[in-house]
C-alpha cells in the first residue's frame, strides 16, 4: 500500500489549487443560496465552465488531441476533489463532459469528434441524455422510441422522460429502436439529435423539490441525418452501456468532499446550538462522518484497482450504493441537528438560506437516478456473486 | 497510488490461506471451539515456525519486522479460518504492548512463540480507556475479560501508571473463567493481590505503550473481522446457489439476493477501512486514531449484520449447531465488544471531529 501522491500529482494538485483560489467567483457562495431563475443560474454556470475551459480545467481526462489534458484517473479525481473542496460552482455541461464526450471519443467517427467535442468542453453546446421513457426505466432495453430510415435520414418518433438538463440542452444523446424485429437490446441505436430540429418539444417536468432540473422530450417525425448515429447501427445498447458506466464511475467522485464540507458545517451548527452535547446526535453525526470516510477509502481502493489493472468492474455499483444511501442518512441527521428549523425552505429564519431543506428532498432522487439501488444490488448479486438473474 | 496488497503481501495471503486450509479445516476449527481448550499447541508451533508469531515485531526484538498491513493480511485469513486461541492475545496485543513498553526480552520470547502472553486491561464496568483504569502498579484488584489467560505464561498488566509483566503462576495471581458465547477464545477474570512482577514502563511511557497496543490490536482485529465477514458471505452465497424452493435456487429471489449483495458491500467497505487503519498506524499519519475508530465502528456493526443476514439466508439450517455460521456469529459478537463497540468508537469519532475541530482527523491530501 502506498497512498502518497507522486511528485507529479502533487504538482498537478497545487496547480489546480492555485488556479481555483484565484478564479472561483467570489459571489458564488452567496449566490448559491439565493433564489434565482433557473435560466439565469444556468447562464452564470455556463460562464464558469467557459472560464475553466479557457484555463484548461474542463474535461482534464479527455485526450489532448480533443482538447483535454490526457489526465490520469487520479489527476482527474484530484481536480474534482479540489473543486469540491473550495465549493466551486459545478460545470453545467456535466453530461457532455462526463458521459456524451467520452462516448463520442470511444465510439464516434472522426467527423463527429471534430464537430462536437470542442463545444462540449467549452460549454458552448449543452447536452442531455435521452434514455429513459415513461414505460422503460430500469428495463431500459424495452424502450420504444423508434427511428425509421428515410433516404439519408432517420425519422424519429417517441417520448423520453426524466431528461436532466433537457430544458437547457442544445443536443441530445438519444437511444432509439432502429430494428423493431430484433430482440429488445439488439435493435437499438444511439443518435446525436439537434434539439432545435423541427418536431422536438421539451416540457419541463417539475420535481418534488419544486424546480425542474429534468424534462420530458417529445419527438414527432424528427429528421436526423444518418451520419449522426454513434457507433454501429443496432449496436446502441453497447454504446449506451458505455455511457452508463461513465456515469456511475464518476457521479460519486466529488461527493465525499461535498459531504465532508456539509459535515463540517453541521458540526459548527451543532456546537453553536449546544446540540453537539447531545449523546444521540453525537452518535448519528459520527456515524455519518464514519460512512463518508469509508466511502472515501472504498473509492480509493476502486481507483487503485482500475489504475493498476485497467477495467472498471463492479466499482460503479458499490460507489453508487454508498454515496446515495449515505446522503439520505446524512440529510436526515442534518434535519435532526437543525430541529424545527430544518423544514424551512427560505425566509429570514431559514438556516443557510434553506439549502438543508432542499438537500433533504433532493437526496430522495439519489437512489433512483443513474440506476436505482435495487438495480445496483441486482448487478452485484448477478455479476459479482454469480447468483441467478432474478428477473 | 496503490491501495492494494504488494506482490509480497499477496504471497503472504495465499501462503496463509493454503496453510490454514490444510492445518485448520472447518471441522478442526469446530472441534477446537467445542473442546473447551481452543489453544492447539501443535498448530501453535507450526504457526511460530512460519514466523507468524513474530510477524510485526521488529527484527531487533526477535520478530520478522514486517508491517501492520502484513499483519492485517494475515489476520484476515485467520478470521476467515476461525482461528481461535491466543494468537490475537499474545503476539498481536501483548507482543505489541511489551515491545512498546521496552520489555524486549519478553517481546522476543512472545515473538518466537516460546511463551504465550495476554493483556490484562479491562476492569469493573468494562471500559477501554487506559486513563480510566483504577489499578496502579501495586497490582491489587481484578481484571476482567482477559483473553486466553488459561493458555498464557505471562500476564501483561496494564495499570494506570505502569505496564507490569507477571508470571501467571506467581503468588498473588488467581483466575477463573468468564464463559462467553464465543468458545474459540476464552475469557477470564484475574485477581491480583500484589504479585511480584517486572515493571516494563512507568508513567507517560506506560500510557503510551498501552495506547499503542490498543490501537494496533484494534486495527488487527478489524482485519480479522473482515475475514469472518468474507466467510459468512461465502457460506450464504454458496447456499443461495444450491438450495431450491418453489423450483428455483433461493438466490434468484431478490430478497435473498439483495441480502447477499449487502454482505458483499459491507465486506468490501470493512476491508478498505481495516487496511487503511493498519496503514495509517504503520505510517504514523495524523489521522491514525480516527482511521482506527472508523474501521472498528464500521466492522463492529457490519460483522454482526453479515451474520444476521447469513443466518436468515440459510433458513432453519442457519439456526442449527450443524451450520458453521453461528461460530462466526458468536465471534462477531465477542469482537464487536472487544476494544470498544461501535458506540464507543463513534463517540471517539465525535470527539475528534465534532469537539476538537480538525485535530487528528485531516484525511491525507
Ligand atoms: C434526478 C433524476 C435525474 C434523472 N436523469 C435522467 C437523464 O438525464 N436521462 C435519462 O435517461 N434518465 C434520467 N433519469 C431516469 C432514471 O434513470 C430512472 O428514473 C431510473 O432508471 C428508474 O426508472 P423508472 O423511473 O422508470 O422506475 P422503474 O424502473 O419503474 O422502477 C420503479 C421501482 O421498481 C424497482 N424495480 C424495477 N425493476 C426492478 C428489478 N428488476 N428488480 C428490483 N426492483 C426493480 C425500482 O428499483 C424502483 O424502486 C433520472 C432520474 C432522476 C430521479
Amino acid at each position: 500500500m502506498d497512498l502518497d501522491l507522486t511528485a507529479q500529482e502533487v504538482a498537478f494538485r497545487d496547480e489546480a489549487r492555485e488556479w481555483l483560489a484565484a478564479n472561483v467567483p467570489a459571489d458564488w457562495a452567496e449566490r448559491r443560496r439565493r433564489d434565482e431563475p433557473m435560466e439565469e443560474r444556468f447562464a452564470y454556470l455556463r460562464r464558469w465552465q467557459r472560464r475553466c475551459f479557457d484555463a484548461g480545467w474542463a474535461g482534464v481526462h479527455w485526450p489532448r488531441e480533443y482538447g483535454g489534458r490526457g489526465a490520469t484517473l487520479i489527476e482527474r479525481l484530484i481536480v474534482i476533489e479540489e473543486m469540491a473542496r473550495v465549493g466551486a460552482p459545478h460545470l453545467p455541461g456535466v453530461i457532455g463532459l462526463e458521459m456524451v464526450g467520452p462516448t463520442i471519443i470511444a465510439f464516434g467517427t472522426e467527423a463527429q469528434k471534430q464537430r462536437y467535442l470542442a463545444k462540449i468542453l467549452s460549454g458552448e453546446e449543452i447536452w442531455c441524455q435521452g434514455f429513459s421513457e415513461p414505460n422503460s426505466g430500469s428495463d431500459l432495453a424495452s424502450l420504444r422510441a423508434d427511428a425509421r430510415l428515410d433516404g439519408d435520414h432517420y425519422v424519429v418518433n417517441g417520448q423520453k422522460v426524466w431528461t436532466s438538463y433537457g430544458w437547457a440542452a442544445d443536443w441530445c444523446e438519444l437511444l432509439v429502436r432502429t430494428d423493431a424485429g430484433a430482440a429488445s437490446h439488439k435493435g437499438l441505436t444511439c443518435l446525436l439529435v439537434d434539439m432545435k430540429s423541427p418536431g422536438v418539444t421539451v416540457k419541463p417536468l417539475r420535481q418534488m423539490t419544486g424546480e425542474s432540473e429534468f424534462a420530458e422530450l417529445f419527438f414527432e417525425n424528427v429528421r436526423v441525418p444518418v451520419e449522426n448515429a454513434v457507433g454501429q447501427v443496432n449496436d446502441g445498447w453497447r454504446v449506451a452501456l458505455g455511457t452508463l458506466m461513465y456515469e456511475r464511475a464518476t457521479l460519486g467522485a466529488g461527493m465525499q468532499v461535498t459531504f465532508r464540507r456539509q459535515y463540517e458545517r453541521l458540526a459548527e451548527i451543532a456546537r453553536q446550538t449546544g446540540k453537539s452535547g447531545d449523546a444521540v446526535l453525537r452518535q448519528k453525526l459520527a456515524q455519518s462522518r464514519m460512512e463518508m470516510e469509508v466511502m472515501r477509502l472504498a473509492q480509493m481502493r476502486s481507483v487503485s484497482r482500475i489504475v493498476n489493472g485497467g477495467v472498471p468492474g463492479p466499482e460503479g455499483s458499490l460507489q453508487k450504493i454508498l454515496w446515495s444511501e449515505l446522503n439520505q442518512r446524512l440529510q436526515q441527521t442534518a434535519m435532526e441537528v437543525l430541529g424545527v428549523y430544518g423544514q424551512l425552505a427560505g425566509g429570514a429564519e431559514a438556516v443557510d438560506g434553506g439549502q438543508w431543506a432542499y438537500a433533504y428532498l433532493r437526496a430522495r432522487g439519489n437512489t433512483i437516478e443513474a440506476g436505482t439501488s435495487e438495480i445496483q444490488r441486482n448487478i452485484i448479486g448477478h455479476f459479482v456473486l454469480g447468483l441467478p438473474r432474478s428477473y | 497510488m496503490r491501495f492494494d496488497l504488494s506482490d509480497e503481501q499477496q504471497l503472504l495471503r495465499s501462503a496463509a490461506r493454503e496453510f490454514l486450509t490444510k492445518e485448520l479445516p472447518m471441522a478442526e476449527a469446530r472441534r477446537l471451539a467445542d473442546s473447551g481448550d481452543p489453544h492447539d499447541r501443535r498448530l501453535w508451533r507450526a504457526m511460530a515456525e512460519q514466523g507468524w508469531t513474530g510477524l510485526a515485531i521488529a527484527e531487533a526484538h526477535g520478530g520478522c519486522g514486517l508491517g501492520l498491513v502484513d499483519l492485517a493480511v494475515l489476520m484476515e485469513e485467520m478470521g476467515r479460518a476461525l482461528l481461535g486461541g491466543p494468537f490475537f492475545a499474545s503476539p498481536v496485543f501483548a507482543g505489541t504492548m511489551l515491545e512498546a513498553a521496552g520489555a524486549y526480552e519478553e517481546a522476543a520470547r512472545v515473538a518466537s512463540g516460546e511463551r504465550v502472553a495476554t493483556v490484562a486491561l479491562v476492569e469493573e464496568g468494562g471500559v477501554w480507556e487506559p486513563e480510566k483504569l483504577g489499578m496502579t502498579s501495586g497490582l491489587a484488584g481484578r481484571k476482567l475479560f482477559v483473553q486466553e489467560a488459561a493458555a498464557a505464561d505471562l500476564l501483561v498488566v496494564a495499570a494506570r501508571d505502569a505496564v507490569v509483566v507477571v508470571e501467571r503462576g506467581a503468588a498473588g495471581v488467581e483466575m477463573g473463567e468468564m464463559p462467553g458465547m464465543d468458545t474459540t477464545r476464552r475469557l477470564s477474570w484475574v485477581k491480583l493481590a500484589g504479585p511480584a512482577g517486572k515493571v516494563a514502563a512507568r508513567g507517560a511511557a506506560a500510557v503510551a505503550a498501552i495506547d499503542r497496543a490498543i490501537e494496533v490490536a484494534t486495527a488487527a482485529l478489524c482485519a480479522e473481522m473482515t475475514g469472518g465477514m468474507q466467510r459468512v458471505q461465502d457460506l450464504a452465497v454458496q447456499y443461495a446457489k444450491t438450495r431450491k424452493q418453489f423450483g428455483q435456487p433461493i438466490g434468484k429471489f431478490q430478497a435473498v439476493q439483495h441480502a447477499c449483495a449487502d454482505m458483499w458491500v459491507m465486506t468490501e467497505c470493512s476491508r478498505a477501512a481495516a487496511l487503511y487503519a493498519a496503514y495509517a498506524l504503520d505510517r504514523g499519519t495524523a489521522d491514525a486514531r480516527f482511521a482506527v475508530s472508523v474501521a472498528k465502528a464500521y466492522a463492529s456493526d457490519a460483522y454482526r449484520e453479515c451474520g444476521n443476514r447469513g443466518i436468515q439466508v440459510h433458513g432453519g439450517m442457519g439456526f442449527t449447531w450443524d451450520n458453521d455460521t453461528h461460530y462466526y456469529y458468536k465471534r462477531a459478537k465477542a469482537s464487536e465488544a472487544a476494544l470498544g463497540d461501535a458506540n464507543y468508537h463513534r463517540e471517539r469519532i465525535a470527539r475528534l471531529t465534532l469537539d476538537e475541530r480538525g485535530e487528528g482527523n485531516e484525511p491525507r491530501a
